[in-house]
């Protein structure tokens, strides 16, 4: 590693655009498009845990995938470690891969059922070139060690595995490589409370004793919470708002994230309990509107919203919202 | 006469390594307008409890007890007297939307199914009252929704489509299998709202299924605490959530991360996994994961402890489990 990357963010993304292009519905009109990401822009610094929440269809794993390079990108720039990988083709950026692993949501589809355990932890390995033998079952031995697993596991298969063991694997095979940035693309939806638990527990760890760097997607806001440094939240492509946890949290500065944090169920909460609801679900991906993405859902929405389209500003130190009302929304705390 | 009566029910699975017990010994009372939720971790009878009730176990399974519905055993019934039951006075929605729709039939057709079949509507009368459906759960634009096809609905509408259909013929009992798993938190908190207000408004009885607490904890009176196919806990859910007291139950409702809470804080685990049906400890089923279990436990099933509430509690160490708190219990 230079002494530049050493002093970069880990991941650095700049206006980040993708938009996917529709089949053409008729000979004459224009095709349509997705428009998945619209401008993201975030870094984060070595050793922190950054969240990205918000509902399906708001173009969180497109993110992922754009951040990770596995597809093309319409515009906009990912740095990782001060290494630009967008526009790097295919033998360009397998070095690089070693320095960012993603981790799936589906511990059952994305774990190869003909493969063994040894064979499948070790596979990100071959990026780094030749390697012995004996040095490649260490390595192996060593990292399924710090995930929970042990030795003899190696030559059992996927199948024999439980989802929270599975998904043990999954991150194995992330940390093999030793990577500075891991993205883990909703790792814990598919488990049980008890093994979420588990498997949180172990990313903090984990963390804790490699320094890697978290970019973690979820839906679940008390598991961001409780994992991540900082966090964003996703509507229609574009972060609406951005800070860190125990800011956002405590201060939500868009409605949005407001609804989010409400519409959580509490345990031992009651049954009734006051809340703003949300109508619908997400949609307009495939328009580019005038005016806030979040107009057609939002309770507060007045006519300047349909007009203007909100920038990100600055509501208190390091955390940013993209709402006209934003100073009214901490009013209403 | 209980609306739902379920009686010493057990539910063995014939497999090939032998036979898994799925469900033990389970008994409860469900009166109209009753809300129970079942929770558990993943393979602790939950959902075997539900299909036992519809008359839907796998072909591997024997179930034995009873099964009243209005003081008649399910469990005697012969298929041909259960499809006239099934979807007719008792309804079910199941955990993905995705799958349990039929992708090359209309949703409208496969909500008038159960009018034509147990209603005897003709095809125009069940399409007025598929659309009347459609409206009551709040798909916008009924009239043209219903020539839709499963996959150019969101999983919100689909779930949304699958209350209509368990709607369909009111049904007394409505069991709803993890119906919002597999949803966002805002559209989850939509389903739940309209599954709840139905509830009420149709005097119905719902059986929950989650495995998430919160879920349970707002939209039910009652809680069953399931653990290795037996109830180990229940009781009003109001009560359950303030005293905790099985080891289990404690554990689970800490291993949850909640909104609000400190950060840098561990979260509980319950250490280990749920028990092997086929070799179920003679004792306590939780003795292996339990940090209470001592040699009784192993070897004597726990005595159920019924409380002037309504609670109960099978645990050998109950006093101990409640005077120790979760963090001390589990550290």
């Amino acid at each position: 590693m230079t002494a530049q990357a050493a002093s970069a963010p880990v991941l650095e993304v700049r206006d980040l655009v993708r938009h996917y292009r529709l089949p053409r519905e008729s000979l004459f009109a224009e095709p349509g498009h997705v428009y998945a990401l619209n401008g993201v822009s975030f870094t984060i610094e070595r050793g922190k845990s950054f969240g990205i929440v918000g509902e399906s269809g708001c173009g969180k794993s497109t993110l992922a995938r754009n951040v990770m390079a596995l597809e093309e990108t319409d515009g906009g720039s990912v740095r990782i470690l001060g290494n630009e990988v967008i526009g790097l083709n295919f033998d360009q950026l397998r070095p690089l891969r070693r320095h960012f692993q993603m981790v799936f949501q589906d511990p059952y589809g994305s774990l190869d059922p003909h493969h063994n355990v040894g064979r499948i932890v070790a596979e990100p390995l071959a990026a780094l070139g030749p390697i012995s033998a004996a040095e490649r079952e260490e390595r192996v031995v060593r990292v399924l060690e710090s995930v929970g697993l042990k030795k003899r596991d190696m030559a059992k298969y996927p199948h024999e595995f439980s989802g929270g063991q599975r998904q043990r694997i999954a991150i194995a095979r992330a940390l093999i490589t030793h990577p500075e940035l891991i993205v883990a693309d909703e790792p814990v939806s598919a488990l049980d409370v008890s093994v979420q638990a588990q498997v949180l527990n172990l990313l903090k760890d984990l963390q804790d004793e490699f320094g890697v760097t978290y970019m973690f997607i979820s839906h679940d806001l008390a598991v961001v919470e409780y994992l991540c440094d900082e966090v964003a939240v996703m509507y229609l492509g574009e972060i609406v708002e951005k800070g860190r946890t125990e800011d956002l949290f405590a201060r939500p500065a868009h409605p949005y994230t407001r609804i989010l944090l409400d519409a959580v169920p509490t345990p031992g909460s009651g049954k009734k309990r006051e809340r703003i609801k949300l109508e619908g679900n997400v949609t307009g991906q495939t328009e580019q509107r005038v005016g806030c993405a979040f107009q057609d859902r939002c309770p507060m929405a007045q006519g300047i919203c349909r007009r203007e389209k909100p920038p990100l500003v600055e509501v208190e130190d390091g955390h940013t919202a993209a709402c006209h009302f934003s100073s009214e929304m901490s009013e209403r705390l | 006469m209980s609306l739902l009566s379920v009686k010493n029910l057990n539910v063995t699975l014939m497999t090939s390594e032998g036979p898994a017990r799925a469900v033990r010994d389970l008994d409860f009372t469900l009166e109209r307008g009753d809300t129970l939720g079942i929770v558990g971790e993943s393979g602790c009878g939950k959902s075997m409890t539900a299909l036992a009730i519809m008359g839907l176990l796998p072909e591997n399974a024997m179930p034995t007890g009873e099964i009243l519905l209005n003081g008649e055993n399910l469990l005697q019934k012969s298929e041909a007297e259960m499809c006239r039951i099934r979807g007719n006075r008792m309804a079910m929605i199941f955990q993905e939307p995705m799958t349990s729709l039929n992708p090359v039939h209309t949703v409208g057709r496969q909500i008038m199914e159960p009018l034509r079949l147990h209603k005897d509507m003709n095809k125009s009368e069940a399409r007025g009252e598929a659309i009347r459906l459609l409206d009551r759960v709040g798909l916008p634009n009924p009239s043209e929704r219903i020539d839709n096809f499963p996959h150019q609905l969101s999983g919100g509408q689909r779930q949304r489509v699958m209350i209509a259909i368990a709607l369909s013929c009111a049904p007394d009992i409505l069991i709803a299998d993890e119906p919002t798993t597999a949803l966002d938190v805002t559209i989850q908190d939509q389903i739940l709202d309209l599954t709840q207000s139905l509830v009420e408004e149709e005097g119905m009885a719902l059986i929950l299924i989650s495995h998430d607490l919160g879920v349970i904890s707002e939209n039910t009176d009652h809680i069953m605490v399931m653990y290795g196919g037996a109830s180990i806990e229940s009781g009003r859910t109001d009560r359950i959530f303030e005293e905790l007291s099985h080891p289990y139950t404690q554990g689970l409702f800490a291993a949850m991360p909640r909104l609000g809470r400190a950060r840098n804080q561990r979260l509980v685990t319950i250490p280990g996994t749920v028990p092997d049906l086929i070799n179920l400890p003679t004792g306590c089923t939780f003795t292996d994961r339990c940090p209470l279990a001592s040699d009784i436990c192993r070897n004597t099933p726990p005595p159920v402890h019924a409380f002037k509430t309504g609670h109960r509690v099978a645990c050998h160490h109950l006093d101990i489990a409640r005077a120790k708190k979760t963090e001390e219990l589990f550290s």
